[in-house]
């Protein structure tokens, strides 16, 4: 039979192929790098010193210790989150392209095409998270190589997990603008409400319902529990501060292993949903 | 064992909503045959392409490829299809040896093959010092080249190709036709393409022409031109109904509006001619004498000029 004959595609060589092609795009295109890594940079330097005269005098930062360093795992995870959502937004470009016709017709499994685009999406995520992370020598965190490693470890699977989110929400989209509506509506709102940028207010601190509400949206949301394992991990040795005031009593933050549980099941119940969206045919499949 | 049929198509219908894209096509394409899916925009025929492709699942109906149902063994038909896409496939930030080794990760081509293969069809199509280039900074045709080389590289058994004539130069065309008949007679390879150009048709080994999601014909080119017989003539007039009338009742004529001209086929075209001059020249603006050409076919099996717009 000819069909013997044929060569097979090893899904995960396809994978990787998928995924370099990712790479080598990134940079191909200049302002996408610039905005990458710019951004998070201008908000972490603009929110940072804006915002820490405010953060003192509330005395969430305790000592004399800037929100620049309080903010700074919430700049981590929010680089990751912009290159996941730039990663992912390819998806759309790919479609309108016309590239993806080819990969849609080609013998490989259609999670073969999700691994390729989410690795891709995961290794530009840390790649650029971990260059910021650098940075933090220069405001004062001193981490050891163990912490270092550990935060490396959970980007990877946060940035899994959100680049499988954004491509979930971005299979059925046909246009870069519809995604935007999403990223403002959905994405952003996640990282402000994980913690990020204001601590979790504690159960016995609640004072309004609004509060309530923050609360429980700021638990439900899986950002969180990333964030607050790094932030633990990365504030070990230093400050017990930092942790946003749960000295206090009037903040929460997750554990580190609660964070680092949640941040896997959540990597792993999206990229298998991207992988379930992705099967499916859709219009937007032929031009 | 008797050698499966390259493309098998049975009792294909399909809908978009409410719009019956394609309805009850049936046809077999023989293994080596260059075979033209030929019809006017909104024929059905992308709609058969994106449902050969396997780019859209069946929703009546059978396809299958060499023996293989695209239902059951979707994956066997994809490994032994090449496609090529009207709208471009490549990913212009690469180059193109860039886009052709991604090509070969998405069909399993490796090593020493792939190496062979990609300096065969970078030669044969004449792209072998283009290899480093990024597609964005090549022409249009250039680009359908790589296309070209990107559906042929896990050397398919049926190529199928989507109006790859689309953004061509007369050259570019030629080229491109002369490819696929190397790959015919050379490697035996089924091409099955789309078109909407007449004289691209007239290359193919047979044709099906596709209206309104029908198959209205499917033979050879000269098959179907034959079938129509005769001589066509075409007038051209201020008056069509009115001459059309003065054919019928004076030389018992049965003549047809077709978009402004009064068309009529004949056994004796140059008699017809004489005879028409003769008692209504005064209405003759203009008046032609043709074979039939895979035009007159179109409008003979629909009534409709080829390229006159179908209204919903």
């Amino acid at each position: 039979m000819t069909s013997e004959a044929m060569p097979h595609p090893s899904p995960v060589a396809a994978a990787m192929s998928l995924c370099r092609r990712e790479i080598v795009r990134f940079l191909r295109q200049r302002n996408r790098i610039i905005g990458a890594i710019g951004q998070p940079i201008i908000f972490w330097l603009l929110f940072g010193t804006g915002l820490s005269g405010v953060f003192k005098a509330s005395g969430q930062g305790g000592g004399d210790e800037s929100f620049t360093v309080y903010f700074f795992p919430g700049t981590l995870l929010l680089i990751v989150l912009f290159t996941a959502i730039f990663a992912t937004i390819s998806i759309i470009e790919d479609r309108n392209e016309g590239f993806l016709q080819s990969v849609l017709v080609s013998p490989i499994p259609r999670w073969s095409m999700v691994l390729g685009k989410v690795l891709g999406g995961t290794i530009l995520a840390v790649g650029q998270a971990m260059l910021f992370l650098l940075l933090s020598f220069f405001v004062g965190i001193t981490l050891s190589v163990g912490q270092f490693l550990a935060i490396f470890a959970i980007l990877v699977v946060a940035a899994v997990g959100l680049t499988s989110l954004g491509f979930w929400l971005a299979w059925r989209m046909d246009s870069t603008q519809g995604f935007h509506a999403v990223m403002n509506l959905l994405l952003m709102p996640m990282w402000l409400l994980s913690g990020a940028f204001f601590p979790i207010p504690a159960n016995d601190a609640i004072t309004s319902t609004g509060q309530w509400v923050l609360s429980w949206v700021m638990t439900l949301n899986p950002v969180t529990y990333a964030l607050g394992a790094i932030r633990r991990i990365m504030h070990a040795e230093t400050a017990p501060s930092f942790l946003g005031g749960e000295a206090t009593g009037d903040y929460w933050l997750p554990g580190v292993g609660l964070g680092v549980t949640i941040t896997v099941l959540f990597a792993v119940v999206m990229f298998a949903l991207a992988c379930q969206a992705a099967k499916k045919t859709r219009r937007g499949d032929w031009i | 064992m008797i050698s499966p049929r390259a493309v098998s198509i049975e009792n294909v219908s399909h809908r978009y909503g409410k719009r019956q894209a394609l309805d009850q096509v049936s046809l077999a394409i023989d293994p080596g045959e260059i075979f033209v899916f030929l019809g006017p925009n909104g024929g059905g025929k992308s709609t058969l392409f994106r449902l050969l492709s396997t780019l859209m699942s069946l929703q009546q109906g059978e396809i299958s490829i060499l023996g293989h149902g695209v239902r059951s063994h979707k994956q066997q038909v994809r490994q032994q299809l090449g496609v090529v896409f009207q709208m471009p496939s490549l990913d212009k930030k690469l180059t193109v040896l860039e886009n052709i080794y991604q090509q070969a990760a998405l069909y399993g081509v490796t090593g020493q093959t792939l190496h062979d293969r990609t300096e065969l069809l970078l030669s044969k199509l004449e792209l072998a010092d283009r290899r480093h280039d990024i597609v964005e900074d090549l022409s249009g045709g250039l680009r359908r080249r790589v296309e070209l080389a990107k559906g042929m590289l896990h050397s398919p058994k049926v190529l199928l190709l989507d109006e790859p004539s689309t953004g061509l130069d007369p050259a570019a065309r030629q080229a491109m036709w002369r490819y696929l008949e190397f790959l015919r007679s050379d490697q035996g390879v089924t091409v099955v393409l789309t078109s909407h150009l007449l004289e691209e048709a007239e290359k193919a080994d047979r044709i099906a022409i596709l209206d309104q999601g029908k198959l209205v014909a499917l033979d050879t080119p000269d098959a179907l031109k034959e079938s129509i017989g005769g001589d066509t003539i075409t007038i051209r007039t201020r008056q069509p109904q009115g001459l059309i009338e003065r054919l019928q009742t004076e030389l018992n004529l049965a003549a047809t509006e077709v978009s402004e001209f009064v068309r009529l086929e004949t056994e004796d075209g140059p008699g017809t001619i004489r005879a028409i001059m003769q008692v209504a020249s005064d209405q003759v603006d203009a008046i032609t004498l043709a074979k039939p050409s895979l035009e007159d076919v179109f409008i003979h099996m629909t009534g409709r000029q080829f390229t006159e717009e179908v209204k919903p």
